[in-house]
């Protein structure tokens, strides 16, 4: 592709789309998450929006692929086109433009009429001529030596070697002459007449040239993926669980792709957990947030309620009770930030803590909704979106998020609810004012 | 509070060396090979270095050369020496308690066809020169033994190595790696038969990035960098001039008071051994028992095992209150392998998972390590309370 063809960007959003009369809620929201994305690129650029369309305008020199890594990080986004704009003029510019465009675009697929084409100098090349231009050709001495038709394809071309394609005309602004059937058969006319090699598919065509008028007119042919799901900022805000290893940044991204607004909860137990391992988290915070935006990252101090449940309660039981502490901290955490839901990495039956059973334990201590987005998936499913969104490898350095000591041998894996409740009865002595503590050591680190 | 006693992974530059070395950066930072006033200062402060460590290890200038650091040195004694004596034979001695720097460079020569023999160590990590003596041959053309253990501080008889080898053949080349022991122990290399020694700016309080090879008189190395010629060819690359004044500053200074500042911290060592020992359930490594052997290690090395604590968590648990100190190596604590020395010395399976290396620098007072023992004696019961069922 000829990256500096380009200043323009159109965004392509899907289920925005849909959206009745709250739709320009979700495209501003949109807009804005692109404009912050851009903050971070070098240059400067306009983002704005005209019926059922995004643009992203560059207004100084900047580098593409910085352009297309910043955006294809912007939930919401389903396609990033890159477009030349071309003022209004008359139908004979249009197809002018597109023909520039299209030998601009695919000049080493295409052959223009009238001309030898690169193509064919290089297949003369390969059969031994020295020339690279066709004047040169016709001078060479090898010329007469090898049949024409064999050396330039693209005029005599079998059928399988052509190309298909079709024009994509949308009028959106009536004031130009012809409407977009019009439009799709004169451009594709002035197309064919103008390469040898193309024709035209409407049901399958391998390239799609999209000519759509507006306040200017816009070309483009190719679609850059885009993460898709909603923007961040339009379903809310929910309190993610994160801890250092693989799953729980998934879920935080996750459930940001469907528009949810991320904070998060990471539970120090110091001495027994490093400051590089809080490091680790923060790190890891980081990346997401390049999905997510700003992250509100609460540290909080975990080691004395571990210590109590360790001494207090059967050893088998530790980590369910120390999960059911750290889902009401969550929750108060998330009350407090206005948080609607509680977010987990949890998978069932990945580990002791997380069959059914155990799940139906720690999920009872708290009102607000513990959201499992990775609930089905296999532990390799997960991994590879760790990989995906640039997580995986520092998921798995090896600073540790929680000390062995508290990881029983051979943990329940089928809790009953009562047993827990009535274990969790002997810290009631102690347990208030152990919350209390933990809650004023609570300490926000903001993530951007 | 701030007791730093992790000087074995790096220590404090002394003020007077950041000093000297800003004011070299910012008023003498003439390249040492340009031709005029400026390159000259520069070089002075070469000269000057060199004279330093020329006098410490009783040589001639003309056998110091300045690399980046412990690790190059290492390498460049190695890897240089074998190349270049590998007509001569293939067969490389050194020991299973090396410095990765060392046994790295070994693995990467056993890559090229060299065969290399890893001597083993006493329960105090002491090689011994009788199985060195067995396991010289006529092939032998390197022997590389440290000077120092970096993580039980035990010492090397390299004196008497040094004489088994010269007596078996004396065109053998003998390297030693000083980086913990330069600074802490008279080394002269002529005299114990070193060829080549390896020494550190940052262990002796000296900025980071800086190293010192000595080469004997009649050693051949091969270059394992090319570039401008420097340093007679055999390290190229213009020379680090703030930190080569640096360095020569510190080791200067490290020297100044050496018996008696060794002579403080064994009775350091001393008090912080028998003081952890007292608290029960902990073992002093490197050091037999009734410490009568205390002289025979570093003055600057204590490694304690805390039978059933994790030591990463001790380590942050004495962090909390300002202590500084590595579980093992710290060279290697991101690599969650035990020890290679521990295991040598055959330390218990369940020990090796907890223990601490405390080490000291002659700044390091009385009062710091009786707070260290105060720290333990608090922290001790409360982790024990605390152990995987």
């Amino acid at each position: 592709m000829k990256k500096e063809l380009f200043t323009d960007f159109l965004i392509k959003y899907a289920e925005i789309g849909i959206k009745g009369r709250n739709r320009f809620m979700f495209e501003d929201a949109l807009v804005g998450r692109i404009r912050s994305a851009l903050e971070n690129v070098d240059g400067t650029f306009r983002v704005y929006k005209t019926p059922g369309r995004i643009f992203v305008s560059a207004e100084s020199e900047f580098e593409f692929d910085e352009v297309v890594d910043a955006l294809s990080h912007v939930f919401g986004i389903v396609g990033i086109c890159p477009v030349v704009k071309i003022e209004k003029d008359t139908p004979e510019s249009l197809y002018a433009a597109v023909v520039s465009y299209m030998k601009e675009m695919y000049g080493e697929k295409l052959c223009a009429k009238g001309e030898t084409g690169e193509k064919s100098v290089r297949i003369l090349q390969e059969k031994g001529f020295t020339a690279s231009t066709s004047e040169d050709i016709l001078a060479d001495a090898n010329f007469g030596k090898v049949k024409w038709q064999e050396a330039l394809p693209s005029i005599d071309r079998k059928k399988e070697d052509t190309t298909s394609f079709k024009i994509f005309a949308r009028r959106e602004s009536r004031n130009f002459p012809l409407d977009s059937m019009e439009l799709n058969i004169e451009v594709g006319e002035a197309v064919l007449n103008a390469f040898t090699g193309l024709k035209v598919d409407v049901h399958h065509p391998e390239m799609i040239i999209y000519v759509e008028i507006r306040d200017k007119i816009y070309l483009y042919s190719e679609i850059l993926p885009g993460p898709g799901g909603m923007p961040v900022g339009t379903g809310g805000h929910a309190m993610l669980l994160l801890s250092g290893g693989i799953d729980s940044p998934v879920a935080g991204y996750m459930m940001a792709k469907r528009g949810v607004t991320i904070d998060a909860v990471y539970f120090h137990a110091p001495p027994y957990t490093s400051e590089r391992a809080l490091q680790k988290v923060v790190d890891l915070a980081k990346i997401i947030s390049k999905y997510t935006g700003p992250i509100n990252m609460h540290v909080i101090n975990f080691t004395d309620i571990q210590l109590a449940i360790y001494e207090k309660c059967p050893h088998d039981e530790l980590t369910i009770i120390m999960r059911r502490y750290m889902m009401r901290i969550a929750e108060h955490l998330a009350e407090k930030a206005g948080a609607l839901a509680l977010v987990t990495g949890e998978s069932v039956g990945q580990v002791a803590s997380q069959t059914l059973a155990s799940l139906v334990c720690t999920n009872e201590v708290c009102n607000l909704p513990v959201i499992r987005p990775l609930i089905c998936f296999d532990k390799q499913d997960i991994v590879e979106i760790s990989e995906k969104i640039g997580t995986y490898e520092t998921s798995i350095l090896p600073f540790e998020d929680c000390c062995t000591i508290f990881v029983a041998k051979h943990p329940v894996t089928k809790p009953l609810r009562h047993v827990i409740e009535k274990h969790e009865h002997n810290l009631d002595e102690v347990i208030e004012g152990l919350l209390e503590k933990a809650y004023e050591t609570d300490r926000v680190i903001e993530i951007r | 509070m701030e007791i730093y006693l992790d000087n074995s992974a790096t220590t404090k530059v002394y003020p007077e060396v950041a000093q000297f070395m800003t004011k070299v950066m910012c008023e003498d930072y003439g390249n040492p090979s340009s031709m005029h006033t400026k390159g000259l200062e520069a070089e002075k402060y070469i000269k000057d270095s060199k004279d330093i460590f020329s006098r410490i290890l009783k040589c001639e200038p003309k056998n110091i050369y300045f690399t980046s650091g412990g690790t190059e040195s290492d390498n460049l004694a190695i890897i240089g020496s074998a190349q270049a004596y590998k007509r001569r034979g293939k067969h490389l001695i050194t020991t299973k308690i090396e410095h990765p720097a060392v046994l790295n460079s070994f693995k990467y020569l056993e890559g090229e066809g060299f065969e290399v023999t890893y001597l083993p160590v006493n329960e105090l990590g002491v090689v011994s020169p009788e199985d060195l003596k067995a396991a010289l041959c006529d092939d032998t053309i390197l022997v590389s033994v440290m000077h120092t253990n970096n993580e039980i501080g035990s010492l090397m008889p390299i004196e008497e190595i040094g004489k088994v080898i010269k007596e078996k053949n004396p065109e053998i080349v003998f390297h030693v790696d000083a980086v913990q022991g330069f600074g802490k122990a008279q080394i002269v290399p002529k005299k114990m038969g070193i060829d080549l020694l390896s020494v550190s700016s940052h262990k002796i309080h000296g900025p980071k990035g800086m190293g010192v090879l000595y080469v004997g008189d009649k050693v051949r190395l091969l270059p394992i960098s090319y570039g401008g010629g420097q340093q007679g060819g055999l390290r190229s690359g213009t020379e680090n001039v703030p930190g080569i004044a640096g360095m020569g500053l510190a080791a200067k200074k490290i020297y100044e008071n050496l018996a008696a500042d060794t002579d403080r911290m064994y009775a350091l060592k001393e008090k912080l051994i028998k003081g952890a020992l007292e608290f029960g359930n902990v073992k002093a490594n490197g050091v037999s028992g009734d410490l009568s052997d205390l002289r025979q290690t570093a003055p600057h090395i204590v490694s304690l095992s805390f039978e059933g604590i994790r030591a990463e968590v001790l380590l942050h648990a004495l962090e909390d209150k300002g202590i500084y100190v590595s579980a093992g190596s710290a060279c290697s604590t991101h690599k969650p392998e035990p020890s290679a020395t521990l295991k040598a010395i055959g330390l218990e399976k369940e020990l090796l998972d907890c223990t601490l290396r405390f080490s000291m620098s002659e700044l390091t007072d009385e009062d710091e390590i009786k707070q260290t023992l105060k720290a333990l004696e608090e922290i001790l019961p409360f982790l024990r309370r605390f152990v995987r069922k």
